[in-house]
């Protein structure tokens, strides 16, 4: 924001225009509506915004001022649900993490959809497929019969730290709606499964890791996994999921030899 | 504040003559092999662990063998015009040659297939088309090591 200064009011015809952090920005957006058409078309809004503020205020003035039919997910517009993962300027990014200087607002700022998942609306999927590979992997801590919660579980700092990093994930669907595997074969577990089956393999209280194990040796488990790193990058949590997904790969090569 | 500038589409009231409703909606164009509550039919076995395995250690192996037949292919004495019956006989005279051979045709093509059965598994989405291809790659692999290796065993310098 430009700091006002006692010259400014002569200097400036127009006072508060100059000054002024709003830039002209073009918002590109994919849009889909069964209900009227057939087909996807890029629809363009130019809106006034500060390029401080974030894609998603973008679509909330497009959403609230301009067109209200634009259909889009977000919940707590802090990068916290996971609701609002889609494909910007043609890389997955969280529209409430993704602030409007950072991706060149000179260009047009294409929003779409996540890839590799039915497109319901706009930039609604269907993340039913999503969720089934994560219940697929059982994410959630089992335990043996014999071994009641009588007290608390404890865990030394060492082995929390052991999946420490896969703990951070919030269901957003970027990686694995990057995952070129994914895109062309939905029967493929893809990398937040995975990620949240890790979460589970490494963390010293669960008893069920050679189940999760034997889930992902899968025909569609982690062996369709390819390396290209693209979750890696989609991740807005920052998780080094390429490296979980190796991680299990070589606890299942290592459990056999 | 903001303005619209709506490029030519299907959306919207102006565009008429769209067959599609609230009624009779379009469509929705379903991700290919889409994962559903059935989908976990749990493949026992680790038959795809030893075939990631294989294509890293038949892939190290390849590194010294198939260079190793460049080089003296096409690179070393004489390059490519020295290759001929005489080259091809001499060379098989030996156990060691036959050997390598042998062990670069079977890896090289149990290598390329299971890549070629990956790309397969990666592209195509039909089942159909899948099952088609996969059999068209086994056939020609089969038939293709079979060959190579009956013509290995049984090669006759003396042929005329
Ligand atoms: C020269 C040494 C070689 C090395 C080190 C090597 C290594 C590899 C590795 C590690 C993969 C797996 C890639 C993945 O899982 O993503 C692969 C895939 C593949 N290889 Fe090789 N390979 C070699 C030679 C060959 C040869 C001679 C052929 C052809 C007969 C071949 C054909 C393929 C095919 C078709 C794929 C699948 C394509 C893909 O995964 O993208 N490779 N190779
Ligand atoms: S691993 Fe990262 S990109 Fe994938 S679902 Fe979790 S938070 Fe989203
Ligand atoms: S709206 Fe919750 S993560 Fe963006």
């Amino acid at each position: 924001m430009a700091t006002p200064t006692l010259e400014k009011a002569d200097a400036a015809p127009e006072p508060g225009f100059a000054d002024s952090p709003y830039i002209t920005v073009t918002f590109r957006v994919r849009r889909f509506n069964p209900e009227v058409s057939a087909e996807a078309v890029w629809e363009d809004f130019q809106l006034e915004i500060d390029p401080k503020e974030r894609v998603l205020d973008g679509l909330h003035k497009i959403k609230w001022d301009v067109d209200g039919t634009l259909t889009f997910r977000r919940s707590c517009a802090h990068g916290i649900c996971g609701s609002d993962a889609m494909r910007i300027n043609g890389k997955n990014r969280l529209a409430c993490k993704t602030l409007i200087k950072d991706i060149n607002p000179e260009k047009p700022i294409t929003v779409e959809p996540i890839k590799g998942l039915t497109v319901l609306k706009d930039l609604v999927v269907d993340m039913e497929p999503f969720f089934q590979a994560y219940r697929d992997v059982m994410p959630f801590l089992i335990t043996k019969d014999t071994n009641e919660p009588t007290r608390e579980r404890f865990q030394t700092a060492e082995d929390r730290e052991r999946f420490d990093d896969t703990t951070k994930c919030i269901l957003c669907a970027a990686c694995t709606s990057s995952c070129p595997v994914f895109w062309n074969d939905g029967q493929y577990f893809g990398p937040a499964a995975i990620v949240n089956a890790h979460r589970f393999i490494f963390d010293s209280r669960d008893e069920a890791g050679e189940q999760r194990l034997e889930i992902l040796n899968d025909r569609d488990g982690v062996w369709r996994c390819r390396t290209t790193f693209n979750c890696t990058d989609a991740c807005p949590r920052g998780i080094e999921v390429t490296k979980a997904i190796q991680e299990v790969k070589r606890a299942l090569i290592t459990r056999r030899f | 504040m903001a303005t619209t500038e709506t490029t030519a589409s299907g959306i919207g009231p102006v565009e008429g003559g769209s067959v599609h409703n609230v009624d009779n909606p379009a469509p929705l164009i379903e991700a290919p092999r889409k994962r559903t509550k059935k989908s976990p039919k749990s493949t026992r076995g680790n038959f795809e662990m030893y075939g990631w395995l294989f294509m890293r250690l038949s892939g190290i192996v390849l590194v010294v063998l198939v260079l190793g037949h460049l080089l003296i292919q096409l690179v070393l004495d004489g390059g490519v015009s020295k290759i001929g019956f005489a080259f091809v006989a001499g060379r098989w005279a030996s156990p060691f040659w036959q050997v390598w051979d042998l062990l670069m045709l079977w890896l090289a093509m149990l290598h390329g297939a299971n890549g070629l059965r990956t790309v397969i598994n990666d592209y195509a989405e039909r089942a159909n088309t899948r099952l088609w291809l996969k059999g068209l790659l086994y056939t020609a692999t089969v038939f293709t090591i079979l060959l190579g290796t009956l013509v290995i065993f049984t090669f006759d310098p003396n042929i005329r």
